[in-house]
C-alpha cells in the first residue's frame, strides 16, 4: 500500500548542506520544498554532550548506522566486492545536517587550475603528460563563472579566513569575518614555512572566529578552541552547518516541509521527466510517493550514484568499453604527511577543527611539474585540531605497539607531538569506479554502492613527493625526530583517512562527458538535479565543502530558473 | 548531581544565553573559567546518600563475563598492554576490565551499528573485517584461547604466569600464531588493545578511567568549556581533569 501525497514544486533528497542550501533558495523564491532526510531531527541543543571521544568520535555515534546500509568494496575488479562492515576509512553522515554537522569546517575554494585541469596540464606539458587511462577532464565552469556562488556560500557560512595566498583565485570581497586565533604552534609553522620561501596563511574556517549574523539573518557563534569539532557537533552553534544556517532559514519562509526518517528508494520517471520519489518512512514502515516538479539529490556521493542506478537513470559506466558516465571518475585524496616530536609541550589539546596554517605551493599547478611523474599536488598544513588521548598515542619509530615502553612515551609525547598533513588531490582513473553490487543489500532490499578502487601510480608519486616537502618544514620547526609518512601501496578501507569521496555523478559541458550540466541538471532529464561532491570530476588538494557549497548555490540558481522556463539549462 | 559546582552545565548555558544564540563578545569569558576552576572529578565527590563513588560511579560487578577465571586472563591481558608503572596505574588499577566488560554487554559486543548480513567471505586485508562473530563472540573465546595457551605453553593458568610468559603468549595472539574459529588471533589482539585505551582515557562514566587517571597522566583535561583565553598562551597549561559526569 503506498500513499500518494500531494505533489510539491521540489523534493530534495537528504537534508544537509547541499539539501539546506537548495531549500533555502527556492523557498525563498517562493517554490514549496520538501525535505526528505532518512536520518532524524538534530540540532545545537543536541550536542550538549559531545565533549565525549569515546562516544563520537571512536564509536560514531552521529554517523551513518551500517547495520542497515553501507557500501562493498575491492582494490580492483578481478576481486570479489565485500561489504565494509564497520566505519573506518572514511566516515559517512546521517541525520540533519549530514556530515557537514561532524565537518572540521575546513571552506577552501578549489584552485583555478582545478576546474580546467585539462587543458591547462595539456598545456604547459604537452598532452602525454598522465597516461591516457586517467579520465582527466576540465569542469563545465571556470573558477571565475563560480566565484559569485563561493562568495555567497563563504557569507552564509560566516568563513572566517585572510586573503593572504598568493595562488587563489581572485576574490570579489575579503571573507566574512577575521582569521581564527593565532597559537603558538602555528606561529611556529609560519616562521618555518617563510624561511623556506613559502607563503603560509590561515586555514578558511566555519569555526566562526567572531559572532556573525549572516546575509539570511541566521547568527552564528564565536568559536570557543574547545577542541571538539571533527566527528561531533558544536555545543555552542559556532560551527557553520546547515542545521544553524540555512534549514532554519527555508523553515522561516513556510513554504519548506522538513520531513525526517524518510528514506527514498527510488527516483520515479515517466518518459523524459521524473515525477517524484518514492519513500520508506522508517519508523512506521509505511511508502509514500512524493510527486514533485523537480527532483533534487541531495544526498552523499554514494547515494546521489545508488538512486540513479536503481532508478535506472542515466548510463552505468563500463570500465571494460569506457562507455557510460554514471559511476564514473570516483576519486578520494591520498594523506602525506610528517610527524615531529619534539623536546617542548605543546596545549595539543586545545584547538578548534580548522584552526591551522597552510601552504600552497606544491598544490595544483603551483610549481613545475616537468621533471615528476605526477601532475597537482596537495595543501600542506598544520591543523590543532584538539588532540584526544584515546585516539592520539603518538611514539617515535620503534617503540613497541603495547607495554611499559609504549606506555611511557604515547603519555610523554602525547603533548610534544604533533603532524604537518596534506591533502592530496586524486586523479580519476579508467579503473576506479562506483557500481551496484550484486549480491549485498540494504535494509529495504537495495543493492549497496561497490566501490572499485586502488591507489594509481599518480598517488603514490605524489605521495612520496608531497611528504619529502611537509618533512622538509617539520625539520624547519626544528623538530627532535621527524618521520615521513611511509609510502602507499594498496588503498585499504580500514584505517581512517578523509571523508572526501568524489565523483560518480560528474559535472560536464557535454552529455557524453558527465552525468550533469553546469547547473548540476540532469543530461538526460531536465527536471532533475544532482548535487554533491559526487559533480567533481577529479578531487583537488583540498577539502571539498566550500567547492560543494558553490555547487549547492549554482544548483539552487538553476532550479529556480528551471522552475521559470523549463528545458535545459544550457 | 555535584553539591560544589552550584550551577548545571544546562542551567549555566542557559543564563548565559550561549544555547539560545545569543553569545555576544567576551562576557562569557570570564565565568566560563571560574566555572572550570571549581571542576572536580566525580570519584572524590560524597554522593551524600552513605555510598561511596566506588559503589555507584564505578560499579563493579560483570555484565558480560560469567566467571572469574576468565574475567581475571582479560584483566592481566589489558594490565600487560597498559601496565602501572611510576607514571600511574595500569590497566587494572583504572578499571578497564569493567570497562570492557560493560561495552561487551551492548551495543558494543553485539555490533549493533555494523553490517553482519552474509554471505561472509574471507576477504583481502585491505577489505577489514569480515568475521561472522560479533565483538562479544570474539573476546570471550579470544580470552579462552589466551588460557588455553597458557596451558599448553607453560602448564598453568595465563593469571599464575610470569609477565614476560603472559608477554610471549600475548606476542603470539598479536602476530596471528595462534589459531582461532571465524577470526584470526591478530583481529582479536587489535581489538583487545583498542579496548584497554579506550577504557584507560574514555570518560570515566564509562566505568574505566577511574578517577580520571588515565587523562591526569596524560595531562588531558577532559571535559572543559573552552580554551579562548589560553590557546594563544606559549605556556603548557596544567589544567585539572573534568568529566562530563559534572554537568
Amino acid at each position: 500500500m503506498v500513499t500518494t501525497l500531494p505533489s510539491v514544486d521540489v523534493v530534495t533528497v537528504g537534508v544537509g548542506w547541499t539539501g539546506g542550501i537548495v531549500a533555502a533558495e527556492c523557498s525563498k523564491a517562493g517554490l514549496k520544498v520538501v525535505g526528505l532526510e532518512r536520518g532524524q531531527k538534530r540540532g545545537t541543543e543536541d550536542y550538549l554532550n559531545v565533549h565525549d571521544e569515546y562516544r563520537y568520535a571512536i564509536r560514531y555515534d552521529i554517523m551513518q548506522n551500517l547495520s542497515k546500509e553501507t557500501v562493498s568494496f575491492r582494490n580492483n575488479s578481478k576481486m570479489r566486492a565485500l561489504p565494509m562492515r564497520q566505519l573506518g576509512s572514511f566516515l559517512l553522515g546521517e541525520g540533519l545536517g549530514g556530515s557537514g554537522t561532524h565537518w572540521n569546517g575546513m571552506s577552501y575554494r578549489f584552485l583555478p587550475y582545478d576546474f580546467q585541469i585539462k587543458t591547462l596540464t595539456d598545456e604547459r606539458y604537452g598532452p602525454n603528460k598522465l597516461d591516457p587511462d586517467y579520465l582527466l577532464q576540465d569542469w563545465a565552469l571556470t573558477y571565475d563563472q563560480l566565484e559569485p556562488y563561493f562568495d555567497k556560500f563563504e557569507k552564509t557560512a560566516g568563513i572566517s579566513g585572510e586573503d593572504k595566498n598568493p595562488f587563489a583565485g581572485k576574490r570579489a570581497n575579503p571573507f566574512p569575518t577575521p582569521p581564527m586565533k593565532m597559537t603558538p604552534m602555528l606561529e611556529q609553522f609560519e616562521k618555518a614555512a617563510k624561511n623556506l620561501k613559502l607563503s603560509p596563511y590561515m586555514v578558511p574556517s566555519a569555526n566562526v572566529s567572531e559572532v556573525y549574523k549572516n546575509p539570511d539573518g541566521e547568527t552564528i557563534n564565536a568559536c570557543q578552541y574547545c577542541g571538539f569539532c571533527e566527528r561531533f557537533g558544536c555545543e555552542y552553534g559556532a560551527k557553520s552547518s546547515a542545521e544553524i544556517t540555512v534549514v532554519p532559514t527555508a523553515l522561516k519562509t513556510g513554504n519548506f516541509d522538513l520531513r525526517f526518517n524518510s528514506n527514498v528508494v527510488e527516483i520515479l520517471k515517466q518518459g523524459n521527466k521524473v515525477t517524484g520519489v518514492k519513500y520508506i518512512d522508517t519508523i512506521s514502515g509505511e511508502e509514500f510517493i512524493q510527486p514533485a516538479n523537480v527532483v533534487v539529490l541531495t544526498s552523499y556521493v554514494f547515494n546521489n550514484a545508488k538512486l540513479l542506478m536503481i532508478s535506472n537513470i542515466g548510463q552505468p559506466y563500463d570500465p571494460t568499453t569506457g562507455k557510460g558516465t554514471l559511476g564514473r571518475n570516483y576519486c578520494y585524496q591520498i594523506l602525506p604527511g610528517a610527524a615531529g616530536f619534539f623536546d617542548e609541550q605543546y596545549n595539543t589539546f586545545m584547538g578548534a577543527g580548522s584552526l591551522g596554517m597552510t601552504v600552497d605551493d606544491y598544490n595544483g599547478d603551483n610549481f613545475d611539474h616537468s621533471e615528476l611523474d605526477f601532475i597537482h599536488g596537495g595543501n600542506i598544513a598544520l591543523t590543532q585540531t584538539g588532540t584526544r588521548p584515546i585516539g592520539s598515542n603518538p611514539t617515535p619509530p620503534d617503540t613497541p605497539t603495547w607495554g611499559p615502553e609504549f606506555k611511557k612515551q604515547s603519555i610523554h609525547y602525547y603533548t610534544r607531538s604533533f603532524g604537518i598533513g596534506a591533502q592530496g588531490a586524486s586523479m580519476p582513473h579508467k579503473e576506479n569506479y562506483m557500481s551496484l553490487d550484486t549480491v549485498y543489500k540494504d535494509a529495504y532490499g537495495l543493492p549497496l554502492m561497490q566501490l572499485t578502487y586502488n591507489f594509481t601510480d599518480q598517488d603514490r608519486a605524489l605521495h612520496k613527493f608531497i611528504s619529502a616537502r611537509a618533512a622538509d618544514i617539520m625539520k624547519e620547526m626544528g623538530a627532535k625526530t621527524i618521520v615521513p609518512s611511509a609510502e602507499i601501496t594498496d588503498y585499504n578501507i580500514v584505517p581512517y583517512q578523509t571523508t572526501h569521496n568524489t565523483g560518480g555523478t560528474v559535472m560536464s559541458s557535454t552529455p557524453e562527458n558527465g552525468v550533469v550540466n553546469n547547473y548540476l541538471q540532469h543530461w538526460d532529464v531536465e527536471n532533475l538535479f544532482a548535487v554533491s561532491a559526487g559533480n567533481f570530476a577529479h578531487n583537488s588538494g583540498y577539502n571539498p565543502t566550500g567547492t560543494l557549497g558553490a555547487l549547492a548555490y549554482r544548483c539552487a540558481e538553476g532550479i529556480i530558473n528551471y522552475s521559470k522556463s523549463g528545458g535545459s539549462l544550457v | 548531581m555535584s553539591t560544589e559546582n552550584n550551577v548545571s552545565r544546562r542551567d549555566f548555558l542557559k543564563t548565559t544565553g550561549i544555547a539560545a544564540g545569543t553569545l555576544v563578545g567576551g562576557g562569557l569569558i570570564g565565568g566560563l573559567v571560574g566555572y572550570n576552576m571549581n571542576g572536580k572529578g566525580t570519584a572524590t565527590l560524597d554522593h551524600g546518600n552513605g555510598t561511596t563513588n566506588e559503589a555507584t560511579g564505578s560499579p563493579k560487578a560483570k555484565m558480560f563475563f560469567m566467571n572469574e577465571r576468565d574475567f581475571s586472563v582479560l584483566s592481566n591481558a589489558t594490565e600487560r598492554i597498559f601496565p602501572e608503572d611510576d607514571l600511574g596505574p595500569g590497566a587494572i588499577g583504572l578499571d578497564v576490565p569493567y570497562f570492557i566488560d560493560h561495552q561487551l554487554a551492548g551495543q558494543y559486543g553485539s555490533n549493533s551499528k555494523e553490517y553482519m548480513h552474509g554471505p561472509f567471505a574471507e576477504g583481502a586485508p585491505t577489505q577489514g573485517y569480515q568475521s561472522r562473530l560479533t565483538r562479544a563472540e570474539i573476546f570471550k573465546q579470544g580470552v579462552q584461547k589466551i588460557e588455553a595457551e597458557a596451558q599448553n605453553r607453560f602448564k598453568k593458568g595465563f593469571s599464575d604466569l610470569e609477565g614476560k610468559q603472559m608477554d610471549e603468549i600475548l606476542t603470539a595472539f598479536q602476530k596471528g600464531e595462534i589459531q582461532m574459529s571465524g577470526v584470526t588471533s591478530a583481529f582479536f589482539f587489535i581489538l583487545l588493545r583498542a579496548a584497554t585505551l579506550e577504557g584507560a582515557y574514555a570518560d570515566p562514566m564509562y566505568g574505566g578511567n577511574r578517577n580520571m587517571d588515565g587523562w591526569r597522566m596524560k595531562g588531558f583535561p577532559g571535559h572543559q568549556m573552552t580554551y579562548a583565553t589560553q590557546i594563544e598562551d606559549a605556556k603548557f597549561q596544567k589544567i585539572e581533569p573534568n568529566p562530563l559526569g559534572n554537568h
